[in-house]
């Protein structure tokens, strides 16, 4: 299954990825191979499979709802680029 | 050409858990920024996030509250999108395999029961809050923002309903009937105005019968926004459609200074959340126990109180509507009714004076300074007559703001009415006597001298007189 360039393009704009020309032909064949590879796979019969979303065998693990504590605020902020009296600074959005 | 509006809401309520969804961090409103925050609610690399068991039993137990099916196997997805309110790039959100789905709520609206299907009431965690920093206030324009996510990861429930209401009103009173709801459960703080409760609605409009182009419509922070939002885009799409225009698939913005919704600029891309299974949070699979368990816990929901109120308590619909609205105030009001007092009276009072009151002075119900009891001796002094109903106005007024006792006060300020009938008839003769033309007035017939020298009356014994009393008097002295 080949996809083409314009599906790289939209792919790399959602991943915020600027590609080269070469770039995007290289994951184009890439992203082909990984699609061929599935198609194959989606060759098994698996009707009879229940669809695995996890790989773990395990359900239900939860937490108390207890609080615990938070971290000290100046630590919030100490590896950002950029922040102004403990929020985060983000540059202009749209 | 029939046209006809179609009206669904998707609704987002934060729970009142102790902490946050997927960590330890506390969930109160507001604080510093970021002093709510820790390694996994800040997306940190190799956090992980654990559930909170009492947010996933709160959701289940809404979906219980909905007439919802829950599913005994429901995971978390992650829904991508780049967009600083969530530092990690995705919120963790449920897609196809929802807590609960396909309910229903009914509610009577307009004087019929309507029944609103719910397509699902999932879980996920809140974003934070963007501040936009720049002349223009908005993030259009904006030089930059700031980022505080003390409320990201906030369990949040979902709620989304067929687009099953008619107009404007039905979505006001079918939001107003889920929250109080949410309220009863006592599983979210509603608050509108401070965010804990939100609300997005699609509305379109079918012209005979086919389906019209849907617009999303967001920013409504009351009850009364949310209803004119729709009222306004009702109208628009209503004209645009009998103009001849044609609609756009779009999210608009209500302004509710300005009464209009605009379009918010469509983001350069269609939206595309890339959803896919939460690796790091295991499948949720309710114990049928725990299931029951929360089952068990369901209380008597608003519109079967509503229901009950009008029969058992033979009120009107709109009062029983008004003191159902809120399970404290219908508390109150069924305390209040212990006292052996008429029912009717008492809701009348609460309904009206007392509510205003709580309203005037911003206090809830659970700490009005008149407790039911003390409503109820208001009540009594009023069936006993020995307070009018106007004094009785006053007395729970003075109550309220002082604390004490309605009969305390009434004892205290010398505020019983005179409904000694020897004081009385000497009051009424005076007045009879120093007005002769009004009293031949009524004497031939004319009616509107008795409001005039019962005004006399209430003035001599400075509104003190029991009126109906004192009117019988009248007429007896005056009847020839
Ligand atoms: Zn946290």
């Amino acid at each position: 299954m080949a996809i083409s360039i314009e599906d790289v393009e939209h792919v790399a704009k959602l991943a915020r990825l600027a590609l080269s020309e070469e770039e995007k032909e290289t994951y184009r064949k890439q992203l082909s191979d990984v699609l061929e590879h599935a198609r194959i796979i989606s060759e098994v019969d698996t009707s009879e499979v229940p669809p695995t979303s996890h790989s773990l065998p395990l359900s239900n693990v939860f937490r108390d709802d207890v609080t615990r504590p938070s971290l000290p605020v100046e630590e919030v902020t100490s590896n950002a680029p950029w922040a102004s009296e403990g929020a985060f600074r983000v540059p202009r959005i749209v | 050409m029939k046209l006809e509006t179609i009206i669904g809401l998707e609704i987002h309520a934060e729970l009142n858990t102790r902490s946050k969804m997927f960590c330890g961090c506390e969930t109160a409103f507001g604080g510093p920024p970021n002093s709510k925050t820790c390694a996994v609610c800040l997306g940190h690399p190799g956090s992980l996030p654990v559930a909170n068991r009492e947010a996933v039993g709160d959701t289940i137990l809404l979906g219980l509250a909905l007439n919802c099916e829950i599913s005994p196997r429901s995971i978390f997805h992650r829904k991508n999108y780049f967009y600083p309110d969530m530092p990690k790039n995705f919120q963790i959100s449920q897609y196809d395999v929802p807590l609960t789905r396909n309910g229903h709520l009914e509610m009577d609206v307009g004087g019929k029961t309507l029944r609103v299907g719910i397509t699902r009431v999932h879980l996920e965690e809140d974003t934070g809050k963007s501040i936009h920093v720049g002349e223009s206030g908005r993030i259009h324009g904006a030089d930059f923002s700031l980022e505080d996510f003390n409320r990201a990861g906030i369990p949040l429930a979902e709620i989304v309903t067929e687009p099953d209401l008619r107009s404007p009103e039905e979505a006001r009173a079918f939001m107003q009937l889920l929250r109080a709801t949410l309220e009863y459960l006592g599983i979210s703080d509603c608050k509108m105005e401070e965010g804990s409760l939100r609300c997005d609605a699609n509305i379109s409009i079918a012209v005979d019968g086919q389906l019209g182009t849907k617009v999303e419509i967001k920013n409504m922070n009351s009850f009364r926004a949310l209803q004119r939002a729709l009222a306004f885009e009702e109208e628009r799409q209503r004209f645009a459609i009998e103009s001849g225009e044609k609609l756009m698939q779009e999210t608009r913005h209500w302004d509710d200074a300005s009464g209009t919704t605009h379009p918010l600029r469509s983001k350069e891309e269609a939206f595309d959340y890339r959803y896919f299974p939460e690796p790091d949070l295991v499948p949720i699979e309710p114990d049928p126990a725990w299931v029951e368990e929360l089952r068990g816990r369901l209380p008597e929901l608003p519109q079967a109180r509503l229901d009950r109120f009008r029969e058992q308590y033979g009120l009107a619909e709109e009062t029983a509507a008004m003191l159902t609205s809120e399970k404290a105030l219908a508390d109150y009001f069924e305390n209040a009714v212990e006292t052996g007092q008429d029912p009717v009276e008492l809701a009348k009072w609460i309904a009206g004076d007392l509510v205003a009151l709580l309203k005037e002075a911003v206090v809830p119900v659970r700490s009005c300074p008149v407790g039911p009891r003390g409503l109820g001796e208001l009540v009594a002094l009023v069936a006993q007559k020995i307070i009018s109903g106007k004094m009785a106005k006053d007395v729970l007024k003075e109550a309220f703001q002082s604390g004490r006792s309605p009969a305390e006060i009434v004892e205290s300020g010398g505020l019983s009415q005179i409904a000694d009938s020897g004081e009385m008839e000497q009051v009424v003769d005076e007045v009879i006597a120093d007005n002769p033309a009004a009293a031949d007035d009524l004497r031939a017939g004319k009616e509107q001298a008795l409001k005039f020298l019962m005004g006399q009356v209430m003035k001599k014994t400075r509104g003190k007189a029991n009126p109906e009393m004192a009117s019988d008097l009248i007429r007896k002295k005056l009847s020839g």
